[in-house]
């Protein structure tokens, strides 16, 4: 038992072993001397070792496999019928579901609005994120205070805010309009959620100021891993501020802000809540996403069919576009990191 | 925004060795653009909790003003209302058993998948990584049926907890397990040496230890189900609703009462906000470590 624990340890141990694919560790070749010393006692050992690691990992893959595959996978087979929800399935339709939800215009607008939102997301938030973080990024008065205050609507239900939100947007009678009217702005006569031509630009407005707490807070964080040394040697080459930020703290911001435009990549493809609440949709359709438009179908049409192969459809474009993002982006991150992570793994 | 009032700062001032913050935008331009920023972020919530202090005649005729005189009964309407505290009660119980599933499976799995060797060590892992990129939205129809009509579990606490701690469990694991491996093997091999196996490891030294990473994951796995609408909007009958779908409800069902809803809302945001405020350090810190994980 003792033998097994410390060569596993030492293998762990050594950038080596690096690939644990390639075979158990449990005989490592390198560790010769006590893994042979112990070889009568692996069998027992081994046959330990997976009951131990069987039943720390089996809580976890149960409730994931039962909750979250197994579902997902009945969703590609609901999609291939036609179903109103009640009875067995019977009604099979093969990849008549998705012809049917790809040819739909009210669909594929859901998708146009889902990547008009996914792009605004990142055009909108990353300069005005970035730019409020490195402001922040400097000792003052009441830091703490302005960070907590910036992540507050980030904490907040999307519902909650959606709820205020929409308060302040009703036309004529909303906090919006009354402070317009003191302006002398002219506001449009439905309300900005009302007007066709204005609901999305104003969804992505309220998602913007939900979410740009978030990449702030994410970027300020990453600040704090830039090494102080790096200002002072840019400051003795005489470096301006704007100069050190364009040259060495945004570069270094790098891997945060591409993992933090991964993230918003895929919560502004999954948005619901937040549209539900504001617009549920509309004003006809203009503002409706993938996934209004698969609850839509599901609870008031009952067409659980073309419900489910409208939800297979939104899981391939993120798992699409998070693999060609992985492969052409995050890329450069993983690889350098590597050597890095393991000195702290050690 | 902020490009502008940057580089007139930055050009003014001519290149020359001296002390960093002379290179900066001055303090003042800071703060100002501080106090624009703050007021975005907290004028909406703000205006919600004001609101609920007038009179819907007052709002009428100035929906931007301020309460004069402020009245209480928007608020004590809300807080004498039994759905209100039913609601509450739902959410929180619905967080808690979802927490508790949460930390324990997340911590068990993120154990192994950190400190033992073995063959489908990352294969195991990487079905967790890419279990991020599931949406609860992608199976919500299926859960539906499987949750009401496979388990009976519909319109009770567990029946919610148990989807919402499995869609939670890959962002659990991803953080927790770099916080496991970053826990020193000396440890590990001194406990060996005093005669521990490796689940007396486990319990005596590791869970202890893990406390931060747990609170961390625990923390965000309650506010995410705190705030979550689309499941418990399919899966909950009017008895077991939780807040924000009585949020919903309370604005579509009293759309007329506009300082009714806001109060309803404000005191609805309340418990999340507390909750943030106390334990804000760790939620940041679990973005980060999802982040850099």
């Amino acid at each position: 038992m003792a033998d097994d624990v410390t060569t596993s340890s030492s293998v762990a141990a050594s950038p080596a072993s690096s690939s644990p694919q390639t075979g158990p560790a449990i005989l490592p070749p390198r560790v010769a001397g006590p893994a042979r010393a112990g070889r009568r006692k692996t069998g027992v050992a081994s046959w330990r070792k997976r009951a131990e690691i069987a039943f720390f990992v089996a809580p976890a893959l149960v409730l994931f496999f039962m909750f979250v595959v197994w579902p997902i996978i009945t969703a590609v087979q609901i999609s291939m019928f036609k179903w109103k929800g009640i009875g067995p399935m019977v009604d099979f339709v093969g990849l008549a579901n998705y012809v049917s939800v790809l040819q739909n215009s009210l669909f594929t607008d859901a998708i146009v609005h889902n990547f008009i939102i996914v792009i605004a997301s990142i055009v909108i938030q990353l300069p005005l994120g970035l730019g409020i973080a490195l402001l922040l990024n400097r000792k003052m008065w009441g830091q703490g205070l302005l960070r907590t205050l910036i992540f507050v609507p980030y904490v907040l239900a999307e519902v909650v805010a959606g709820v205020v939100w929409r308060q302040l947007l009703v036309p004529r009678y909303g906090g919006i309009d009354a402070i317009a009217r003191a302006l002398h702005i002219p506001t449009p006569e439905q309300g900005f959620l009302g007007t066709p031509d204005l609901a999305l630009a104003t969804v992505i407005f309220v998602l913007t100021w939900k979410y740009l707490g978030l990449a702030v807070i994410l970027f300020l964080a990453g600040l704090q891993g830039v090494p102080e040394d790096l200002y002072e040697a840019a400051q003795l080459d005489g470096a301006s501020w704007w100069q050190v930020q364009r040259k060495i703290t945004v570069p270094l911001l790098g891997p945060t802000v591409r993992t933090w435009a991964f993230l918003s990549m895929i919560g502004a493809l999954q948005v619901f809540d937040m549209v539900w609440i504001l617009t549920g949709g509309g004003p006809v359709n203009r503002t409706s996403t993938m996934a209004t438009f698969l609850i839509y179908q599901g609870t008031k049409s009952q067409q659980f069919g073309i419900a489910s192969a409208a939800s297979v459809i939104l899981f391939v474009i993120a798992l699409v576009l998070a693999v060609l993002y992985q492969q052409t982006i995050l890329r450069r991150d993983t690889h350098p990191d590597q050597p890095r992570r393991k000195k702290k793994v050690k | 925004m902020s490009a502008p009032t940057l580089t007139p700062a930055a050009t003014a001032t001519p290149v020359r060795r001296s002390r960093r913050f002379t290179m900066k935008p001055s303090t003042a331009v800071v703060y100002f653009i501080a106090l624009i920023v703050v007021g975005f972020t907290l004028g909406p919530v703000i205006y919600g909790v004001l609101s609920g202090f007038r009179t819907n005649a007052q709002i009428a005729e100035n929906p931007a003003g301020f309460p004069s005189p402020f009245v209480f009964f928007n608020y004590t309407g809300v807080l004498t209302n039994p759905s209100f505290w039913r609601y509450a009660l739902n959410s929180t119980g619905i967080a808690v058993i979802t927490t508790a599933l949460v930390v324990i499976c997340g911590v068990m799995a993120a154990y192994p998948l950190a400190r033992y060797e073995f063959k489908y060590r990352e294969g195991v892992f990487m079905v967790f990584v890419v279990g991020l990129l599931f949406p609860a939205s992608v199976a919500i129809i299926p859960l539906f049926i499987l949750i009401t009509q496979n388990f009976h579990l519909g319109n009770t606490w567990i029946g919610i907890a148990l989807p919402q701690a499995a869609f939670a469990l890959p962002t659990t694991v991803v953080i927790l397990r770099p916080f496991l491996q970053a826990l020193p093997k000396e440890l590990e091999e001194a406990a060996q040496l005093d005669g521990a196996s490796r689940i007396g490891f486990f319990w005596r030294i590791l869970l202890p230890l893990s406390g931060p990473g747990m609170v961390t994951v625990g923390v965000l796995a309650f506010v995410g189900s705190w705030n979550a609408y689309l499941l418990p909007l399919l899966l909950l009958g009017p008895q077991n609703k939780t807040l924000p779908l009585g949020v919903a409800d309370f604005s579509s069902e009293h759309g007329s009462d506009t300082a009714g809803v806001f109060a309803f809302t404000s005191l609805a945001m309340i418990p999340a906000l507390v909750f943030f405020l106390a334990m804000q350090k760790r939620i940041v810190n679990g973005l980060q470590g999802a982040v850099k994980g």
